[in-house]
This record gives C-alpha cells, structure tokens and sequence, in this order.
C-alpha cells in the first residue's frame, strides 16, 4: 500500500497536512500528535517583520463552525527562520511555509530569504486572508492581481509555490486559472468565507474586527465543490481544505480532485485529527483494496 | 502533559440559579494545579468550539476535579444537564495556574468575583500564607461560601448588600480596613482593574486570572491574546496567550 503523494517534483510520505494558521509551527499540537507521522506541517503565516493582528475577541463561534480575525499576528521572518524552522527540522515531515504581506515586495522579501533553507519543501502564498485590510486578499479577489503577484513571487521564489485561493470569488476557475498561468505550481482552497455574527442580547459583533473567516464542517460542502471546480479548470495539483474532520471527509476531498488536504479549525476540537485522517486513509485504502492513494485523485465517478 | 480524554461525571447539582457543581473522575486530576483550567467539549456537534472551565477543586487522592460553572450558552446548559455516569469530553490541564508558593509566609488577599470565585478554592487550599478570601457575589447566593470557611477567613461582599459589604469586593476590603502584601485574584475585567490600581497604588504584587474568548486552548490559534507591556517570548508583538502564557499573569505586566 503507497499513500505517498507527489506534489510539484516533492513527495509527501501521505497527503495529510496541516491548514496555515491552526496549528502554530507545530509545536503546540507535539504533545498531542506524533509530527513524523503527518505528510507537511503547514506554518502559520509569516511576514517579513513582525505583525501584531487584530483586537480581541478574534474568534467566534457559529453553527457547525467558527469565525476568526486573528489578523495574521507573526513574529516576523527573523524570528521564524531561528525558532520554528530549527524546531520543525527535527521532524521526518516536510515543511510548507505560508507567507504573507501587504505588498508585493513584502512578499518577495520573505520568499527570498526562504530561499536559503533546503529544508523548506514549498512556499504557501496567502492571497486570501480575509482578516486583514492591506495586502492578502487584496491579491486574490481579482484575476489579474493575482497573475500579477504570482508571476512576481515565481520569478524569485527557489521553491515551488502553491497559491492560496479565496473562496470569496465570483467564480473559482477564473482564480485558479489566473494562478496556473502565471506560473504556480500548485493551488490551496480553500481558505475561509468571510462571516459575520452579532450578539443580539448586547447589541455587538462577536468579533472586534466586525467580520471574521468562517470554518469548520459547516464550509465543507463549499469546498468540495470548489476543488472539483479547481481541479476540472487547471493541470497544477490542489491542495484541499475547508472543514474536514475525518478521513472520510479527506478521501471526498480527494475524490473531488485534491492532491492532498490540509485539517484546519478540526485541531481545536480534537488534538489527534491529523493522525486519525492519516490512519483512517489507511484503513479505507484496506477496505476497498486501493493499492496507491493516488488513484483516489478525482475519482469520483461521473 | 496536555491530553484530550473522554472522563466521567461523578455528581452535579446546581448551587445557585445558573451555577453548577460538577465533580468528574479523571486522570488529569494528577497534574492539576490551582488556577489551571480544561476545556470541556460539546457533544452536539453544531457546537464545536471546547469551553474553557477554571478548575475550582482537585480530589485529595488526585482522582477528581471538580468544576463550578454558569450557564452562558449552548454549551454549558448542555453541560449542565450531565448526571452521575454520564461521559464528558475534556482537555487539560491547560494554563500556568496561579504561582501560590510566592506567597509563603505573607499576608496574601485570595479575591474572586463572580464565576471567578471557583479557582480561588484550590488555591486556598494549598497555599501556605496568611490568607485572607475576599469574594463578592450578586446576591445572597454566596456559594462556595462553607468550602473557603474550611482554609481561610472569608470576607464578602454583595451587590446588593444581603451579605457582608454592600458592593464590591473593593470596597469590603476599604469597609473592613484590610491590609495585604499580595493579592491572587480571578474575575470581571472591572474588578481586575480596580485590583492592578490598587496593588500599584500600595506597591504591592498582585497575580490576576483572565478570560478571553478562546479557540485551540493550547497556544496554537492566537485567538485568546493580551497586549504585554513588555516584549513576549512567543509572539514577540506584546500579545501573550492567555490559555498558555496565562492565564495568570502579573497584573503589572499586562495592559487591561
């Protein structure tokens, strides 16, 4: 049995990852999951300095789900590069790192300096956060920002780069056309529906930022359909997400076209996510005697 | 060392309109310290997000926390409606918990206001110090009340004025003419600023609890943060996480 994914010329010993922003470096979840058993640790965003994110409250629950405006707060490239990057190189997992900036040279700055660690597999590039006013989703709402900043961080970066798309799109094909053409060598999606909640008993939002990304399996029918779409409209292998809980939901993910899936807000509610999606692959591969993971990749029948 | 587990539900009752009283048998119970919380889990599952809970009492042979909570939401009424034998999803113990042993051999203030009564019981419990527990409640529901009667003078305050002070829990040491030369506290955002004002104004060192909506528990989500006065280790942007980094802290060293 080979559960082993090939994404952009790097092979993942299977194709379960971690979604940028839920689950730290990695360093926080050790305790819980064993990291060598997961395909990527994917990192929180990082900048090129230090940001410090939005006012609290920055989470919210909802139905079947949750809303966030953390506001991206890292430490910055510096810290990140002495910190979390020696941490996660002790692991037998590959390293997937998600960048962020609010302008294209804050992009390239930490692609660049990226560039000098081997151990980084791939760069993750956040076009799609919804939670901050300058940069991210800026470059992803319209088709020509987004080839434009692709091309750019492609003509620089030294690893293979995978856009990562927003839902909060008119038409998804169109983005992840627009990423392929400018050179991405692979596509995230999705990332978190812009949301709102209010408290009616004290008249305020939930959320200081007033809307928040929305997540958790309430989206995930969302993103099924989206990768579907993605993965009919471009060559480039997806990378997807949006409220998967069980390997269940990972193996309809790949059914619809994913390459690989990443667990998100799942992590909160239950620490061993990864690695029960991990085994539970495993155990489905058994059950119907698929003999490489691989032929689960837009399986579904027609 | 954190771990989710699926615990067991000992006993509830309601000891005030809205505030109940859970003992759960669980192995974490071994590692629990006072001011530490868990995080209990919904089983509806449109509910997702875990509750953290301050741990109020640790069983003497380590085998049982209990926890003292009010109905806010969905959640906690789930929650609330568990009985003995009855499976509970927890994850803990999470959180720093109050340094008690600074206060060896001092004259300590052991405050709590509100639902931020509960912690304080434990820490009453194993501190060694001179102490004195100031608590203040709504009403003449003082619950908690006979348990602190067991570990330390207890001195109340009700809002409106059916026990002991008359306000709050400021005004009873005011009222009573109480002195201190460190305080541990837990409860509203009102109350903890009147205490980081008055332990600066005595130049005394004051350990306060806080609260903030929370996702993960564990330090990974950065949802739960205070702003620091001073540069943190972590987030290196004055923004320490509360569910790790606290969530107790200096009242000196936070900006509230």
């Amino acid at each position: 049995m080979n559960t082993q994914v090939t994404l952009a010329g790097v092979t993942f010993k299977n194709p379960v990852m971690t979604a940028s922003g839920t689950f730290g470096s990695g360093m926080e979840y050790s305790e819980f999951v064993d990291l060598n058993r997961l395909g990527a640790v994917v990192t929180k965003g990082v900048a090129n300095v230090p940001w410090p994110g939005n006012p609290t409250p920055r989470v919210a629950e909802v139905y079947g789900g949750m809303l966030n405006a953390i506001g991206l707060q890292n430490p910055g490239i510096d810290v990140f590069m002495e910190r979390d990057i020696p941490f996660l190189k002790q692991y037998d997992t590959k390293i997937i790192v998600n960048v962020c900036g609010k302008s294209v040279e804050d992009y390239l700055d930490v692609v660049e300096r990226l560039g000098d660690e081997p151990a980084v597999s791939m760069l993750e590039i956040n076009v799609s956060c919804p939670n901050v006013k300058e940069g991210a989703i800026a470059f992803g709402q319209k088709a020509d920002a987004l080839y434009n900043i692709t091309s750019e961080i492609k003509k620089r970066a030294k690893q293979p780069i995978i856009m990562k798309l927003s839902p909060n799109v008119t038409d998804i094909t169109e983005m992840a056309k627009a990423a392929e053409a400018a050179g991405s060598d692979a596509l995230s999606l999705i990332n978190t529906l812009t949301g709102m909640k209010i408290d009616v008993h004290r008249r305020k939002f939930a959320i200081a930022n007033k809307t928040g990304g929305m997540s958790g399996p309430a989206i995930k029918p969302i993103a099924v359909r989206m990768v579907y779409q993605a993965s009919h409209a471009v060559k480039i292998p997806i990378i997807g997400m949006g409220g998967i809980a069980t390997a269940e939901d990972a193996i309809e993910f790949m059914l619809a076209g994913a390459s690989a899936i990443s667990v998100g807000a799942m992590n909160f509610v239950n620490p061993y996510t990864t690695v029960e999606i991990v085994e539970g692959i495993e155990k489905y591969m058994k059950q119907y005697g698929i003999e490489n993971v691989t032929d689960l990749i837009g399986a579904v029948q027609e | 060392m954190k771990e989710k587990q699926t615990a067991t539900v000992l006993s509830q009752v309601e000891i005030a309109p809205a505030i109940f009283d859970m003992w759960i048998e669980t192995s974490l119970a071994a590692q629990a310290k006072p001011g530490q919380f868990i995080a209990v889990f919904p089983k509806d599952r449109s509910t997702l997000l875990p509750r953290p809970i301050s741990i109020c009492e640790v069983k003497e042979d380590k085998t049982a926390l209990r926890i003292v909570y009010r109905v806010a939401g969905q959640g906690t009424k789930e929650f609330s409606g568990y009985t003995a034998g009855d499976s509970i999803a927890i994850l803990g113990t999470l959180g720093n918990g109050f340094p008690y042993e600074e206060a060896a051999g001092k004259k300590v203030f052991l405050m709590g206001g509100g639902i931020g009564v509960p912690p304080i019981l434990e820490l009453a419990k194993q501190m060694q110090a001179d102490k004195k527990v100031v608590v203040g409640y709504r009403d003449s529901k003082t619950f908690l009340k006979e348990d602190f009667e067991k570990y330390a003078d207890v001195v109340i305050a009700t809002e409106d004025g059916s026990v002991g002070t008359k306000g709050n829990v400021m005004d009873a040491i005011r009222e009573n003419g109480l002195e201190a030369d460190m305080i541990y506290a837990c409860g509203p955002m009102p109350m903890l600023r009147a205490i980081k004002a008055y332990a600066a104004e005595k130049g005394i060192k004051a350990y306060i609890s806080l609260e903030e909506h929370m996702a993960c528990g564990v330090g990974a989500c950065l949802g739960c943060v205070v702003k620091t006065k001073e540069v943190d280790h972590h987030s290196h942007v004055n923004n320490a996480r509360i569910c790790t980094d606290g969530p107790v802290f200096d009242a000196e060293a936070v900006n509230i």
